[in-house]
């Protein structure tokens, strides 16, 4: 029997939405080598919408099935939907994970969840300056 | 990469080795008719003694012991169990010290933990880069209360072959049982338990064309172990519970073909570790060989890839066909990475790349090809989404 669904394979053998964004709105990070997996999600927004989003992973082949199913969650939603992300509906929608593979989950809603942050911020003291 | 019809490549045979036809020939009279118990006194009991009698011998001859000091166990692992707490736990009178290397295999190192819990103290030997274990560090942890010394004949995921001969010397100098686990050895390169001169050696079948489920524990006659389990009085005392007959007389037919077919087995693993050893690193870029460049067991090729992760690797791999293992915190149950590349030396992330390759005698050039050929585009797919790899392509840009 396989430790993965079909649906996990398919996202690890075909990552969506592979790569970094030059002039990314929010960029999060999260993970080390010691844990095992690193992540980072870039994002564009527009209109409160995610108009673009990217990753970087080092990782299993869970966390890289993971990340792409979360950029591809997340892509064209607004804030409010896309921090209703959560690592169970990663989950769910990759047709489960194994369980000592949760924490990748956990890693991917988190890194989305940093790049937001991390966006909000940089707005607030965008809006600050004017 | 993806769907076409695709090569099969088993270089799995550290987690486990295919079971030899002959090996399984021998088997199969113990599944049917010849079934009896041997310790029954009866024709049934007769046959069956026959049978796991004429397989101790050959174990026997496998690393010249004497038949009656081998001790048919459930596994490899059962064997170092044994070993580690039964030698222990039978001279807790004369002390209670016990010295094992940093890079055991963990049913070694997990029993050395557990007498910790029962009241020994442990020391851990360390290795060098090459995961090797410096007798004189040996000599510099033994006291007046040790008991027991253990260090693998070999390790079993790097490949690194120890110097069992020069710690025998000086555990037999201070008086001190000296166990060594050879399940990476036994059955793959020579053994000789006089000419290493220790008193327990542990050896598994599954891990040269035997069947799983039986493995041996020889102890040098004399020296006293203290049952694991206890009930009737099979195994000399020493391993209570009716044998498995049939893995046993399996065991025996796989030992007796590797002391025919050894040299020549060892003269085809070790051409075909070379040529991945020395192809791999030459087609991909920042790949370290780990374990030690000549004092290692033929059939390993051991890696680490920088900036990717060994799971990921395997899985791809997997997809075009080949088997293979690593030592990766991700592919641990315990998302940790392994014990022995981090006793190396080696640092977490460079852990995390880790690839193993054991080479069996099935293997032929043309399999070490294929996976020279399909490896490094993978490794390029998993780099390109590597963080890591990211930063590096841009630190070394912003150097020139």
């Amino acid at each position: 029997m396989p430790v993965y669904s079909q649906k996990v394979m398919e996202h690890f053998m075909n990552p969506r939405n592979v790569g970094e964004i030059e002039d990314a709105d929010g960029i999060g990070e999260v993970g080390n080598p010691i844990c095992g997996d690193m992540m980072t999600f870039y994002i564009k927004v527009k209109d409160n919408r995610l108009e673009d989003v990217k990753f970087k992973t080092f990782g299993c082949g869970a966390a890289i099935a993971v990340s792409s199913m979360v950029s591809e969650m997340a892509k064209g939603k607004t804030l409010e939907e896309v921090l209703k992300i959560t690592p169970k509906s990663v989950a769910d929608e990759l047709e489960g994970l194994p369980k000592q593979k949760f924490h990748c989950s956990n890693l991917g809603a988190q890194a989305l969840h940093k790049a937001i942050e991390d966006y909000l911020k940089k707005k607030k003291k965008g809006g600050g300056k004017e | 990469m993806g769907d076409r019809s695709i090569r099969k490549v088993y270089l799995d045979n550290t987690a486990t080795t295919p079971i030899l036809h002959e090996v399984r020939e021998a088997m199969l009279p113990y599944l049917g008719e010849a079934f009896g118990n041997p310790s029954c006194i009866h024709e049934w009991g007769d046959v069956a003694r026959e049978g796991m009698e004429a397989a101790r011998n050959q174990v026997a001859e496998l690393i010249v012991a004497e038949p009656e000091e081998i001790i048919f166990t459930g596994t490899g692992t059962e064997s170092n169990n044994l070993a580690i707490k039964g030698l222990a736990l039978a001279q807790q009178s004369k002390g209670k010290h016990i010295i094992i290397s940093a890079i055991e295999h963990f049913s070694v190192l997990h029993s050395a933990k557990t007498l910790e819990k029962w009241g020994f103290e442990l020391a851990l030997v360390p290795v060098d880069k090459y995961g090797l274990v410096d007798p004189d560090d040996v000599r510099k942890s033994i006291r007046k209360d040790t008991v027991l010394v253990s260090v693998m004949h070999a390790n079993n995921e790097v490949g690194t072959i120890e110097p069992i001969r020069e710690i025998a010397q000086i555990t037999r100098q201070n008086n001190v049982v000296f166990h060594t686990d050879a399940i990476a050895t036994a059955g793959t390169i020579p053994v000789d338990v006089e000419e290493l001169g220790v008193d327990a050696l542990s050896l598994a079948g599954n891990m040269f064309y035997g069947p799983k489920g039986v493995g041996a524990l020889w102890v040098r006659r004399g020296v006293r172990i203290i049952p694991l389990l206890d009930g009737g009085v099979q195994e000399g005392g020493r391993r209570a519970g009716t044998e498995n007959v049939s893995a046993i007389v399996g065991l025996g037919k796989a030992a007796e073909l590797a002391s025919a077919g050894m040299a020549a087995r060892i003269e085809h693993l070790t051409r075909l570790r070379d040529r991945l050893l020395t192809e791999l690193p030459a087609r991909i870029d920042r790949v370290v060989v780990t374990g030690h460049p000549t004092k290692r067991l033929p059939g390993n090729a051991s890696f680490c890839v920088e900036f990717i992760e060994g799971e990921a690797m395997i899985m791809w791999l997997n997809s075009q066909g080949v088997a293979v293992t690593s030592g990766s915190a991700c592919t641990s149950k315990a998302l940790k990475a392994s014990h022995v590349l981090i006793a190396m030396g080696l640092s977490h992330a460079l852990a995390q790349g880790s690839l193993l390759f054991g080479i069996g005698i099935d293997n032929t050039t043309e399999d070490i090809d294929y996976v020279l050929e399909v490896l490094p585009p993978i490794v390029d797919r998993l780099r390109q989404m590597s963080p890591l790899y990211a930063k590096f392509v841009k630190a070394s840009k912003g150097g020139k």
